[in-house]
């Protein structure tokens, strides 16, 4: 659509400028404020300059947590985006039965981040839940509070489990909106299954699917409430994610100034991969039309 | 536009069956996405001597007592009115500033525009782990700390954003013929938008509130942060099963299932709006 300029505009914008600069913008510059001082208490600050960046990036514990971060988030992409394409391949297109997927499949999305991870501290314990006492009787030796690999395998299964979906929805949506004539062509063609869905439904999905990537990257990479209720952290440090990490240091420790210094890079790691894909979505736009 | 596909030919080759693969396929994953729900289900409507003593697939002393304890004690109860007040505050909020910026952002280029519209998608990238403390410290200082005001504003962090692009998704599929139309009609703007333009994008409104409602229902860690007594979600509660002789893990159980409930009215009535809805209006 060709947009008219008009700098009126902004007074419809103003509102949200308002509201988002009390709520995001005086506290991120609380946070770039501690990031440059230190204190001795009594509310006494005094420069720091780069000291605490400088601290964070010689850190091992930061980096250790960005590993695993980088880590949680690239497995639960690789299995959730092939998963939720396939599941949305597999889905009845229209009828009841459609329904009845959508608002099934939609269940875990709403349900409170906490509770997801209750269910599965609970579903996965050996004594009362139903797949940790499966697993331990089929003999396989299953304990995701003590064994590092039964936690990660843990808390990946939850992922899936909390998400899948969201990226099978969206790459539903856009199965919807291929035209029929797309497919009779393909048939005249005699194209086979695999080149259909390589040469229309992925083309035609290309613009959700990178929404479902987009977002998908931004909240896996922010997750704090269902493996901290899960694992804790543990065990050891072998789960603890960036924002658990965060959250021990700031409101645990009361480390502000590495906290914050902290909060400032994280915050740019995810700026930053998001603006890339930011960029590949509005050059798609541009292309469609 | 949603049957189209409807009588979609079949392209498979003859020697696999279609129906039934897909069914099988459905129903493993839907078995997947509903065992650990059934178990939660499942555990709340036992006794606590029967979930820790004995193992069994479906309640054998069928009890509704955790959920009386739940529904009678306003320490548990007044967690769920807390949260809907947050929830339904934030929702409004949301809405309220995001319709008039998401139109102005699908008619119009202002100086600016794209830089606004991107520095407002950073915000639903920003962890609330980070947000946490100084959020605590602005709304302590306001004197905002404990209310639901507080919590629905903070919210509004990432759902704002999420408001805008949803409707901005759902207005640009509106020609804009019909914007200068009424204006040549004699409309004003104020008129135009609550009588011709909301109606036209009702479905993308529901949608937006839906995903405005999901993401403040769920969140715990800012929620949590901001409240003590007067305004704390149900989801904070719930940790207080944890006492001196364990876990009262019936009543737990009960609790979870009730946080789903809300989430799966509000589904129910969005249902045949969910495919694209969650395809933010860009399909």
């Amino acid at each position: 659509m060709n947009k008219t300029v008009n700098q009126k505009a902004w007074f419809l914008v103003l509102p949200v400028l308002l509201l988002v600069a009390f709520s995001a913008v005086i506290p991120l510059m609380t946070v770039v404020n501690y990031s440059v001082q230190d204190t001795f208490g009594q509310n006494q600050f005094f420069w720091a300059g780069l000291a605490w960046f400088e601290e964070m990036l010689a850190s091992e514990r930061m980096w250790n947590a960005l590993w695993r971060q980088m880590m949680f988030s690239g497995i639960i992409l690789v299995i959730q985006v092939p998963l939720g394409i396939f599941v949305a391949l597999n889905m009845p297109k229209s009828g009841a039965w459609s329904t009845v997927c959508l608002v099934l499949m939609s269940l875990p999305l709403l349900i409170p981040w906490n509770v997801v991870g209750t269910i599965w501290q609970i579903f996965g314990r050996v004594d009362i839940g139903l797949l940790g006492y499966t697993l331990d009787a089929l003999g396989l030796e299953y304990n995701y509070t003590q064994d590092t690999l039964d936690a990660w395998v843990t808390l990946i299964v939850m992922d899936v489990w909390h998400w899948t979906s969201l990226v099978a929805l969206l790459a539903f949506a856009g199965l919807k909106s291929i035209p029929d004539a797309y497919y009779q062509a393909a048939k005249i063609d005699q194209a086979s299954r695999w080149k259909v869905f390589r040469y229309i439904e992925l083309p035609k999905m290309s613009g959700v699917l990178t929404i479902a990537i987009l977002l998908r990257f931004m909240d896996s990479f922010k997750i704090y409430t269902e493996p901290f209720v899960v694992t804790g952290g543990g065990p050891g440090n072998a789960t603890t994610l960036l924002s658990i990490d965060l959250v021990k240091m700031a409101l645990g420790q009361f480390d502000l100034g590495p906290a914050a210094a902290f909060s400032i890079m994280y915050f740019l790691v995810i700026l930053l991969v998001s603006w890339v894909f930011y960029t590949v979505m509005t050059n798609l736009d541009k292309q469609e039309g | 536009m949603a049957d189209m596909t409807a009588t979609q030919p079949d392209i498979r080759p003859r020697g696999l069956p279609r129906i039934n693969s897909r069914i099988v396929v459905m129903g493993l994953y839907l078995v997947f996405l509903m065992l650990p729900i059934y178990w939660l289900l499942n555990m709340s409507l036992k006794t606590n001597a029967e979930i820790l003593n004995t193992f069994t697939l479906w309640p054998r002393d069928l009890t509704f007592a955790n959920y009386a304890t739940i529904l009678t004690d306003p320490a548990w109860y007044m967690g769920y009115v807390n949260s809907i007040i947050y929830v339904t505050l934030n929702t409004v909020i949301s809405l309220a500033v995001a319709l008039p910026a998401a139109y102005a952002f699908s008619r119009y280029h202002f100086m600016g525009d794209k830089h606004l519209f991107f520095w407002l998608l950073t915000n639903r990238m920003a962890p609330p782990a980070v947000f946490a403390l100084p959020f605590f410290q602005l709304y302590s200082s306001v004197g905002l700390f404990d209310t639901h005001i507080a919590v629905a504003l903070a919210h509004t962090l990432f759902n704002v954003p999420l408001a805008v692009w949803i409707l901005e998704g759902f207005m640009r599929g509106v020609p804009k013929e019909i914007d200068e139309t009424a204006y040549i009609d004699g409309y004003g703007f104020g008129r135009f938008f609550v009588k011709i333009f909301m109606p036209l994008i009702a479905s993308g409104i529901g949608v937006a509130a839906f995903f405005c409602f999901m993401f403040s229902w769920v969140e715990l860690l800012l929620s949590r942060t901001l409240t003590t007594v007067n305004a704390k979600p149900i989801a904070a509660i719930m940790t207080r099963t944890q006492g001196a002789s364990g876990i009262d893990w019936g009543v737990l159980a009960a609790a979870g299932v009730l946080t789903i409930l809300p989430g799966a009215l509000v589904i129910y009535f969005v249902r045949n709006y969910i495919a694209k809805g969650f395809a933010l209006g860009r399909v």
